[in-house]
């Protein structure tokens, strides 16, 4: 088997002042393949994305093996992070509305990571990003660079995010809830962009979401966590046949198209999920 | 009780002269009684700036609303807040957070001067669900899901006839989703509610709603059975398209 890009074993994380861990020996590797992360809100799922770019100050983060690469991540210090983050691990993030920055021109934006992580003039990174946004489908990339992310739609603006992250080439972008915050219509033409970029360039990914429609058709494999634990890993096309009745509860919860209108089931939720498997 | 609900070429335009703007050009559709009608459409097509007129929390519009025949702007306030109540899209935001459950609950009865008011708090609470120990908490000591359990309470306690539910379940997971949606299934089964919901989600549609209303630019482009979503039976391109996208989304493969 190829080596892989990123191995987790027993990652633990305590926010500062927190009485319980957030994440609780949590540990799974990952290749050069799209794996989701899924859960409720609270399950800890963007914390292990967050923890991995190590963008939690004042959490206390213990683990077995945190290995990127050739790198342990741990021990990194924070100059060398730099180097890192947005060059060979990067995050896309929910709204684009809120995470890029109102007051500039989205080119330059994009063209920044370019310019940080490569010795190159402005004129390269400039060329750079406009290839880039081309790659994502903006369709008139010279107009969309001079323009402020206000002036853009939310679809676009994601769009613009994915080109930002993936424009240095690393080797694993994590992108959280990347789609959430936009319409049906609009969801569907980001994640196929996405999803042909990462294929194409065989960047590992790591797609953190609640949507269990999304994992299923745009990941290979799926942790299923629950407060702080993964309670179960599945291929994404098994999903349906889930063993764990947390993962088998959240799919019966979801409504469907066609479905029948009796009461959706709602989940009975078991002291034992909680406990840490021996 | 359930009442109907008419909008004739409800209209909101900005400005006058030339320079007039209109945002909302013309919305017409009907609810029967005891019906559950849902609004779908992007971000930005209007679908809930029709609840917020229908409510008149937006009074500025031209044309007619009808419940159950009433013009809803010659209605008087009080009567009004009787007739029909909102919930809002985020539990988080529509909660005053200095406010135990109990204030957000009896604020409503103290206005409309209504008796028994721990008698009718007891029961609100109870029938969405939640024990009546909680009206003694506040916001921050609530989950999502419960929150919008006390914004749906809040709703119920002047006993209106129409329900208007802003994306009443967007903010929330499956799970508690889930909890939402029967809640609000059983409360129409049990009182003849009529619902008036916005929302993103079709198969929210399917479960939930009769009818629905697939908006664009602030026009109605086409009203739909809830039968039209499985086979796609919308004739507008941008109905086809959102029920397409919909129906690849959950089943792609």
């Amino acid at each position: 088997m190829e080596k892989p890009i990123l191995e987790v074993d027993n990652l633990r994380i305590r926010y500062g002042g927190a009485s319980v861990e957030a994440v609780r020996g949590v540990s799974f590797t990952l290749g050069r393949e799209r794996l989701g992360i899924v859960g409720e809100s609270g399950s800890g799922k963007s914390t292990v994305g967050r923890a991995l770019l190590r963008l939690l100050p004042g959490a206390t983060i213990t683990a077995d093996t945190l290995r990127f690469g050739e790198l342990e991540l741990l021990t990194l210090s924070e100059k060398a992070m730099l180097k890192v983050r947005g060059r060979r691990m990067s995050m896309i993030l929910q709204d684009p509305k809120f995470s890029l920055n109102p007051i500039r021109r989205v080119g330059d934006q994009v063209g920044e990571t370019y310019l940080r992580h490569f010795r190159c003039s402005k004129a390269e990174a400039r060329d750079k990003a406009l290839a880039m946004l081309e790659a994502v489908k903006i369709r008139d990339p010279e107009r969309v660079y001079d323009q402020y992310p206000h002036e853009i739609s939310g679809g676009m603006g994601q769009r613009v995010m994915i080109a930002m992250m993936l424009l240095a080439d690393p080797d694993l972008v994590i992108a959280d809830e990347p789609t959430s915050a936009l319409d049906v219509t609009v969801r569907l033409q980001v994640l196929n962009i996405l999803d042909s970029l990462v294929r194409d360039r065989g960047i590992g990914l790591i797609m953190i979401s609640h949507d269990l429609n999304l994992v299923r058709n745009f990941c290979d494999r799926v942790l299923i966590m629950y407060a702080g634990r993964v309670v179960e890993t599945l291929a994404a096309r098994d999903l349906d046949r889930a063993q764990h009745p947390y993962t088998r509860g959240l799919l019966a919860a979801q409504p469907r198209i066609g479905g029948a209108r009796a009461p959706l089931a709602v989940l009975d939720r078991q002291p034992e999920w909680l406990e840490e498997k021996a | 009780m359930s009442v109907s609900v008419e909008t004739r070429d409800v209209s909101i335009t900005f400005g006058t002269g030339p320079a007039a703007v209109r945002v909302l050009p013309s919305v017409s559709f009907s609810v029967s009684p005891g019906e559950c009608f849902a609004l779908v459409g992007e971000s930005g097509s209007g679908k809930s700036t029709v609840l917020r007129c229908i409510s008149m929390l937006t009074d500025i519009w031209a044309g007619d609303i009808l419940i159950d025949g009433k013009p809803v702007r010659e209605m008087p306030l009080i009567e009004r807040c009787r007739t029909l109540q909102m919930v809002f899209q985020d539990p988080y935001g529509s909660l005053h957070p200095r406010q135990s459950v109990r204030t957000v609950l009896s604020e409503p009865l103290v206005i409309h001067r209504l008796g028994d008011r721990e008698e009718r708090m007891r029961k609100a609470i109870t029938d969405v669900g939640l024990p009546v120990s909680f009206l003694d908490r506040f916001p921050h000591q609530l989950s999502g899901g419960q929150r919008q359990r006390v914004a749906i309470a809040r709703a119920l306690i002047l006993e209106p006839s129409l329900l208007l539910l802003d994306e009443p379940t967007s903010a929330l997971d499956v799970s508690v989703q889930a909890e939402i949606l029967n809640l609000l299934q059983r409360l129409r089964e049990e009182r003849g509610f009529t619902y008036i919901m916005v929302t993103h989600d079709l198969a929210v549609v399917d479960h939930m709603c009769d009818r629905f209303a697939v908006m664009l630019g602030g026009e109605i482009t086409e009203v739909l059975p809830r039968e039209a979503i499985p086979a796609n039976g919308a004739t507008h391109p941008y109905a086809r398209e959102l029920i397409g996208a919909s129906l690849e989304y959950e089943s792609a493969h």
